[in-house]
């Protein structure tokens, strides 16, 4: 029994792995160390990275961006901020639009599920290049958004070019101050380069119409999360609410919520990990315009260093960037830990659960790596 | 719409009818189906002005965004994709997403083959970096990557848009998944025949791992039609561009002067096409996390 030799599953298992490991070296580890020196050289672009020319400055590229007082840093901030209005946005909206097309769809007396079903995740599939050009036509000054609001006599803005923000509208039209005017103690002090004024815009008009369009496109993914979770929900449990008497919205809130809230905590941190690497919609739609309310910390990377030529200070903020990511998706590894070993402890419906969760993990991984693109 | 006309008159569960809750009133389901078709409509109708304007004139689709009438109709919106550099990104697109669906299915099985089954020393620790590199953000790559195609010196050509999306993490773990829930028993047999370890593979292990390799497949077929941050660092070439790359372009005035809304839509449909395709075609496969059961290890 040649086979069985061990030396020999020794070489086989090394040649099974090695064009797996060429690739993912050459592209993925090896490229993020070259940034990493970038990050903290003055390499202007040209020549090699990797010559004598290049020097060592330290972090000098970090500083400029997280200390020093200067554009670098108040790109940043400016791109945290909107980035902060970003999640705070769509994170909730597309959590609660998912689950409410699953709660629809899950319904026992739907005819057409698949048909509803498939209109809902369609979007989540096609490229987020086609969606971002749609929804500039959607939102276009004389668009059809703009058309629906007209029926109820309001006067749409002109979307994409409108840099106003929201909390800035919302206190200009209850009279708390005048857009044309801010007040001077909201424009006076400055954190970190910004003034309260600035940090207190709310998202602009233009990203708002970027919000509205991933709500729009990942809801759907998630839909499929929370419709698995819900298929989760054993009958029993619900009818025993029914027989105690409780309402539709009372056996909502006490059953079926606290069933899925495993899976409302996936989404919420999925959701968290996939807004912060927002890029395709600003290179496509706005570019990080109008005034920058659109810049986000992907873009203002990508920015420095292809437009702008800075390598350097590109590179350290992806690194920055990489940073915030890898504390998220750590905190959410944590957290789902803590729910897989729960679940074991109830594991009645052992097989039937494992299978289900090895499906959603695959989705779950899936979603992971296009949460940038959705 | 035609799930409005049909008539609820048997419940799919009627024990839950004799608990009390019986079918739903009238009123009630024309709330539940006005739900329904208002989300319809929200993901449906996008899509119709998009095919509609398609066929628009420039001033009629700025005029008129709403309506579902071109007037007149022209497909010269049509011509101008054509005769445009559209074909040649699409054919781009075509050549890429093929190479890269190949290569990650089989290099992707290969590797998490090994990983589930082969016993080999460093299996564990190199698990432990597929994990770690699953947590790398493509997005932060960006920059890293162009660094790297220009250092081997292969920015500008096809084996830069390709090989470095040929492998993926992610597609690793899902193959080492599913070739853990094959039972071993199967080898077994293989090796008492004498078959090599590639053969076991190639001939029993990987035939029975279908499922998970059509989810493979579209996943792959997915992801690189629809990539666009990798493609935007490995060339600048417009004769490489693929399609995500070059219809980007036509929002930054690639199509010259005017909105050309027309033309911009009927780009973004084609390009959708392939897409929805795969999409019906496989459609339990995308939605396999919902359809519990519909396939088994």
């Amino acid at each position: 029994m040649r086979t069985r030799d061990p030396q020999r599953q020794q070489g086989a298992g090394w040649l099974f792995v090695s064009p797996a490991i060429l690739v993912l070296g050459v592209f993925l580890v090896a490229p993020i160390g070259m940034a990493l020196w970038v990050s903290l050289s003055d390499w202007s672009g040209s020549g090699s990275p990797i010559s004598r020319d290049v020097n060592f400055i330290g972090t000098e590229n970090y500083n400029a961006l997280l200390a020093d007082p200067g554009l670098a840093r108040q790109d940043l901030m400016i791109s945290f901020r909107n980035t902060f209005y970003y999640v705070l946005g769509v994170v909730p909206l597309q959590t609660i639009l998912a689950l409410s097309l699953a709660v629809l769809l899950n319904n026992r007396f739907l005819k057409g599920r698949t048909f509803f079903r498939t209109a809902f995740y369609f979007p989540s599939v096609v490229s987020s290049v086609a969606i971002s050009l749609l929804f500039l036509f959607l939102f276009a000054g004389s668009g059809a958004i703009n058309n629906v609001l007209g029926w109820f006599g309001v006067n749409g803005p002109n979307w994409f070019q409108d840099s106003r923000g929201l909390i800035h509208i919302f206190g200009d039209a209850v009279g708390l101050w005048s857009l044309a005017a801010p007040p001077s103690w909201m424009t006076e002090p400055s954190v970190m380069g910004l003034s309260f004024w600035e940090w207190f815009s709310g998202p602009s008009v233009a990203l708002s119409a970027i919000m509205m369009q991933v709500i729009w496109t990942t809801a759907g993914t998630f839909m499929l999360l929370f419709l698995a979770g819900l298929q989760d929900l054993p009958v029993e449990v619900e009818e025993a609410a029914m027989v105690d008497g409780a309402n539709k919205w009372q056996r909502f809130m006490n059953v079926t919520v606290p069933h899925l809230r495993p899976t409302i905590l996936l989404v919420v941190t999925l959701g968290f990990i996939g807004t912060w690497q927002v890029f395709d919609q600003m290179y496509v739609m706005t570019q990080g315009g109008p005034a920058k309310t659109t810049l986000t910390p992907a873009y203002l990377s990508y920015q420095a260093a292809f437009t702008n030529g800075d390598w350097g200070q590109g590179a350290a903020i992806a690194f920055i960037l990489f940073a915030i990511i890898f504390i998220l998706t750590t905190t959410q590894r944590w957290l789902m830990r803590d729910k897989d070993v729960s679940a074991q402890k109830r594991a009645d419906r052992g097989v039937r659960r494992r299978q289900r969760s090895r499906r959603t993990r695959a989705i779950v991984e899936e979603t992971q790596r296009k949460a940038q693109s959705s | 719409m035609s799930a409005l006309s049909k008539d609820d008159r048997t419940p799919i569960r009627p024990v839950v009818a004799a608990v009390g809750e019986g079918r739903p009133s009238r009123g009630k389901k024309f709330w539940f189906y006005g739900m329904l078709i208002f989300f319809a409509l929200l993901y449906i109708y996008p899509f119709i002005i998009q095919l509609v304007t398609s066929f628009k004139t420039d001033p009629d689709a700025t005029g008129n965004a709403l309506s579902l009438t071109p007037d007149p109709f022209t497909t010269g919106a049509w011509e101008t994709l054509f005769s445009s550099n559209y074909p040649t990104w699409f054919t781009n697109s075509v050549i890429v997403t093929l190479c890269v669906t190949l290569g990650r299915v089989f290099f992707c099985s290969l590797a998490g083959y090994a990983l589930a089954r082969l016993k080999f020393t460093g299996r564990i620790a190199l698990f432990t970096g597929l994990l770690a590199v699953m947590a790398v953000p493509g997005i932060v790559l960006l920059i890293p990557k162009f660094l790297i195609l220009n250092y081997v010196g292969i920015y500008n050509t096809y084996p830069a848009l390709i090989v470095p999306l040929m492998i993926d993490a992610a597609g690793i773990f899902i193959m080492k998944q599913f070739f853990e829930t094959i039972p071993e028993s199967v080898e077994e047999a293989a090796r008492i025949d004498g078959a090599s370890t590639f053969r076991t593979f190639w001939s029993v292990v990987l035939p029975m791992a279908k499922p998970a390799l059509i989810t493979l497949t579209i996943l792959s077929f997915q992801g690189s039609w629809n990539e666009l941050g990798h493609f935007i660092v490995a060339t600048n070439d417009p004769d490489l561009y693929t399609l995500t790359r070059g219809v980007a372009g036509f929002t930054t005035g690639g199509l010259g002067s005017g909105n050309q809304y027309p033309v911009a839509m009927a780009a973004a449909l084609l390009m959708t096409i392939p897409t929805a395709l795969v999409f019906i075609v496989f459609q339990r496969y995308f939605t396999q996390g919902a359809n519990a059961g519909a396939e088994k290890g």
